[in-house]
């Protein structure tokens, strides 16, 4: 008996209420989820939390049809359902947001909505009705996309905003939501997190799975902690605080200050003059970029994802051709160098797309662990890979930066999110760089890790590193760097000293409503 | 003023016979396309054409309606792409090494049954050359140079071309083309949406080898009208590399079909005409052409990026 009371606006029936029940779920070496009990209502945000590899995108993933369950059932509306592939959870009115972006490159924005949707003129695909259907969302959200953007060219805070406008379109009574956050700025993710709030006052049931804490309390009803793959425990939200969220996830005391110590910044490392870069169809992407890092100093660059950081980062690998202007490293002029020549002299990266960039995802812990380095030793003798090295050094990584993983061989791809990450850092840190790029590094991070990384990158400013910091978390770019650097559309809104700039301030040079006088180096 | 008249006759020989010569490589090398999109690298169309072209001719030899022949070559093509698949798609299977051991399946069985059923080489009333006659007395072949280069086909050469555009329309306009670009592209994607990958890559693998089976068909009841053994001579293998060619997209293909079956005919022609090439090195000629366009590097971006990889969803 289907009553209009069951029913969502959208025309979707409700999930009043979906359990699952003692879900326990092996991986070769790892117990995932370990007799899980979680549910959610509809009309509530029930967020989940947990340090890497604690078992929240695989119970998420089972609950999406993409794993099955060693033991545990589903329940919805206390009815037993089996979900065996995403197929069955979209037939139940379950959608996901995956962790890592589910979305085909080489194809439209418009496209990747449309995909895997009945048409209204089977087999005829209707892109015009979509493109349309995509516009109205993203202004009525306040989510900017181009629905007729390729993939390919969008930077990751334009991804997340397809993911967000695919999992809208389909309308789904229960929206599962794996990080989506991780590269939004604040007002992307206030915008976001109306949209979120609306459906559930529609009635919709969502988790939601970050590791900001701050988001957990602004947005959600209830939070559940897993850790090892158990339930620690389930609050209400407004019953709870930070504190003891952090030492239920970690079980342990955290820090939510850095301590950054004064120190007078060296030499110049990193030096830019006047770069331009000239991305598709010759629209140019940076435009006469001039700066400079010191050693000891960290600059922080702010900016909504997409007006440039990208290109930045990627010119000076190496990665992205530089129409004029020149890149200096120590004085020595590596406009372009290679990728191979940079990382010799002493440079190191992070890229913002971890699973593309920054890894080989078929490859085991310990090979990504050398990746620029095989050919150096002690990791390699003439030909021959000294593989005793490799294992020692990959051993090393995982205990200090303390990575979840089941073994030095286990495929990267088999890690969770944020171990993948931890381990990126680990290899850049590890290299004994002169220079360091680094992109979101704390992106879907836990709060213990983040703790750790951040330490480490004010340890590594204190011994003279030199650190470009590409990051979309404000309060993360205001707490770790010396100097912020804006940029807008391809150009440099100011540089500004970190400790006197205000959120505010940042705010409106990132919109690009202000500009500041720029000075290139630190005085 | 003779000895011009030759020429011009030469060059639309040329060219018209590079349009002929092109029929073949366009089914086999769309179809590829459609498999290689959806992320499967069959290898096997050599074998499968030589399928399609003996079942193609023994049906017409049969029954002597040219339609059947068709119907049967597309038929037998299709069995051939079901196979492929079972192999490479259910049972994942190397599709490398699996399509090499289809083409050798098709080459053996096709020569098996030429000697067992048919014992020498014969000829059939195939598809004949469409004049395109408007009136009794005025056609279109009866256009000055154009005529005698552009009408002058049977229906299975403007089958072919028609079936670039329509290729297009499949990819870019409708839902399936779509679900095979994601299938190709990132069928994890396409899997977390709700897309069948699997039924997805058979439909395409076995479209795909539908056609090379019509592709096998038009040279021996369109182009040569006969069936011998071996008689496509690694057609197939060009097909595949022309897929490479036109990075992956039918216009693309059209035009390296039609590189390759230009050089191909002028190749004939030197012969033909006894020029003092030697006839090996001209032989030769369009394979090494389109060995230099592969080993173009810009061509790779194109690359459906899971080609040859099976999917299995989520746990490794
Ligand atoms: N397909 C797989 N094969 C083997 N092990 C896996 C697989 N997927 C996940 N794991 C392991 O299961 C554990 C839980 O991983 P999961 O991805 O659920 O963590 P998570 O809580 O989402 O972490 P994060 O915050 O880093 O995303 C990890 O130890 C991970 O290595
Ligand atoms: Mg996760």
């Amino acid at each position: 008996m289907t009553t209009t009371e069951n029913l969502l606006p959208s025309g979707l029936p409700r999930i009043e209420h979906l359990e699952m029940r003692q879900i326990t779920k092996r991986f070769p070496g790892v117990l995932a989820n370990d007799h899980v009990d979680f549910d959610v209502r509809a009309g509530e945000i029930h967020a989940l939390l947990g340090e890497n590899g604690a078992g929240k995108s695989t119970l998420m993933k089972i609950l999406y049809g993409l794993y099955q369950p060693d033991e545990g059932d589903i329940y919805i509306n206390g009815e037993r359902v089996a979900i065996q592939s995403p197929t069955d959870a979209i037939r139940h009115g379950i959608g996901m947001i995956h962790q890592h972006f589910m979305l085909v490159e080489t194809v439209t924005v418009a496209e990747n909505v449309a995909l895997g949707l009945r048409a209204p003129h089977e087999p005829l695909l209707d892109l015009a009705t979509v493109s349309k259907r995509i516009v109205e969302l993203a202004d009525r959200y306040g989510l900017q996309v181009d629905p007729g953007a390729v993939i390919h060219d969008l930077a990751v805070g334009e991804r997340q905003r397809v993911e967000i406008i695919k999992a809208l379109y389909r309308g789904a009574a229960l929206l599962i939501l794996d990080e989506p956050t991780a590269v939004l700025t604040p007002q992307e993710v206030e915008d976001l997190f109306q949209i979120f709030r609306h459906m559930a006052e529609e009635g919709h049931a969502l988790i939601f799975i970050s590791h900001k804490m701050d988001e957990i309390f602004a947005l959600t009803d209830r939070v559940t902690v897993l850790r090892d793959g158990r339930v620690i425990g389930t609050k209400q939200t407004k019953e709870t605080n930070k504190r003891e969220l952090a030492r239920m996830m970690v079980g342990r005391e955290v820090l939510f200050t850095r301590e950054k110590k004064p120190i007078q910044p060296g030499e110049v490392r990193l030096k830019l003059e006047h770069v331009n870069v000239v991305g598709k169809n010759n629209l140019p992407v940076l435009k006469d970029i001039s700066f400079e890092v010191r050693s000891g100093e960290i600059l922080g660059v702010a900016g909504v994802s997409g007006n440039g950081q990208r290109p930045l980062a990627e010119s000076i690998v190496g990665l992205q051709h530089i129409a004029s202007g020149h890149v200096y490293i120590e004085g020595k002029e590596v406009t372009h160098f290679p990728p191979a020549e940079m990382y010799k002299i002493g440079l190191s990266y992070i890229p913002e797309e971890r699973m593309h960039d920054g890894v080989i995802k078929d490859f085991s812990v310990a090979d990504n662990a050398i990746l620029q380095d095989h050919e150096r030793p002690p990791f390699s003798r003439g030909i021959f890979l000294n593989f005793k090295a490799i294992e020692d050094h990959a051993r090393e990584l995982v205990r200090t930066f303390r990575i979840k993983t089941p073994g030095l061989k286990t495929p990267v791809k088999n890690l969770s999110g944020g171990n993948i990450q931890k381990l990126i850092l680990a290899r850049e840190l590890s290299r004994g760089p002169r220079v360091l790029i680094a992109a979101q590094p704390t992106r879907g991070v836990d709060i213990g890790a983040t703790e750790y990384i951040h330490a480490r990158l004010l340890e590594q400013r204190e011994q003279g590193l030199a650190t470009l910091l590409i990051s979309e978390d404000l309060d993360e770019v205001k707490a770790l760097s010396d100097r912020i650097m804006v940029l807008y559309r391809g150009e440099i809104m100011g540089i500004v000293e970190a400790e006197k700039v205000t959120i505010e301030e940042l705010g409106l040079m990132m919109a690009g409503e202000k500009r500041l006088t720029v000075e290139t180096s630190a005085s | 003023m003779t000895q011009d008249l030759t020429l011009a006759a030469i060059i639309i020989g040329i060219l018209h016979s590079g349009i002929r010569l092109a029929t073949p490589y366009l089914y086999a090398s769309i179809g590829e396309m459609f498999a290689q999109r959806s992320g499967v690298l069959n290898l096997g169309v050599d074998g499968i054409m030589l399928m399609g072209a003996f079942f193609g001719f023994y049906s017409v030899y049969q029954t002597g309606n040219v339609w059947v022949g068709v119907l049967a070559a597309l038929v037998v093509g299709a069995l051939m792409g079901l196979l492929m698949s079972v192999v490479s798609i259910t049972l994942q299977a190397e599709q490398g090494i699996s399509g090499i051991g289809l083409y050798m399946f098709g080459l053996g069985l096709s020569s098996l049954l030429f000697k067992t059923v048919l014992g020498t080489v014969e000829g059939v009333q195939g598809f004949s050359e469409i004049k395109f006659q408007i009136t009794p007395t005025i056609s279109l072949y009866d256009i000055p140079i154009l005529g005698p280069i552009f009408f002058n086909h049977s229906v299975l050469t403007y089958g072919a071309f028609l079936l670039v555009p329509l290729a297009v329309f499949v990819l870019d306009k409708t839902t399936w083309g779509l679900k095979i670009k994601a299938a190709g592209q990132n069928p994890e994607a396409a899997d977390s949406l709700g897309v069948n990958v699997t039924v997805v890559r058979y439909v395409a693998v076995t479209l795909g080898a539908a056609l090379a089976g019509l592709a096998g068909a038009s040279l021996s009841i369109s182009l040569l009208n006969i069936f011998q053994e071996n008689m496509t001579n690694g057609m197939g293998f060009i097909a595949v590399a022309l897929v490479y060619f036109g990075s992956w997209r039918p216009y693309g293909v059209l035009a390296g079909a039609l590189l390759f079956s230009t050089v191909n005919a002028l190749q004939l022609w030197a012969q033909v005409l006894n020029l003092p090439i030697p006839s090996d090195v001209a032989v030769m000629l369009p394979y090494l052409l389109t060995i230099i366009a592969l080993a173009m590097p810009f061509r790779r971006a194109a690359q459906p990026a899971a080609l040859t990889r099976p999917f299995t969803r989520g746990e490794n």
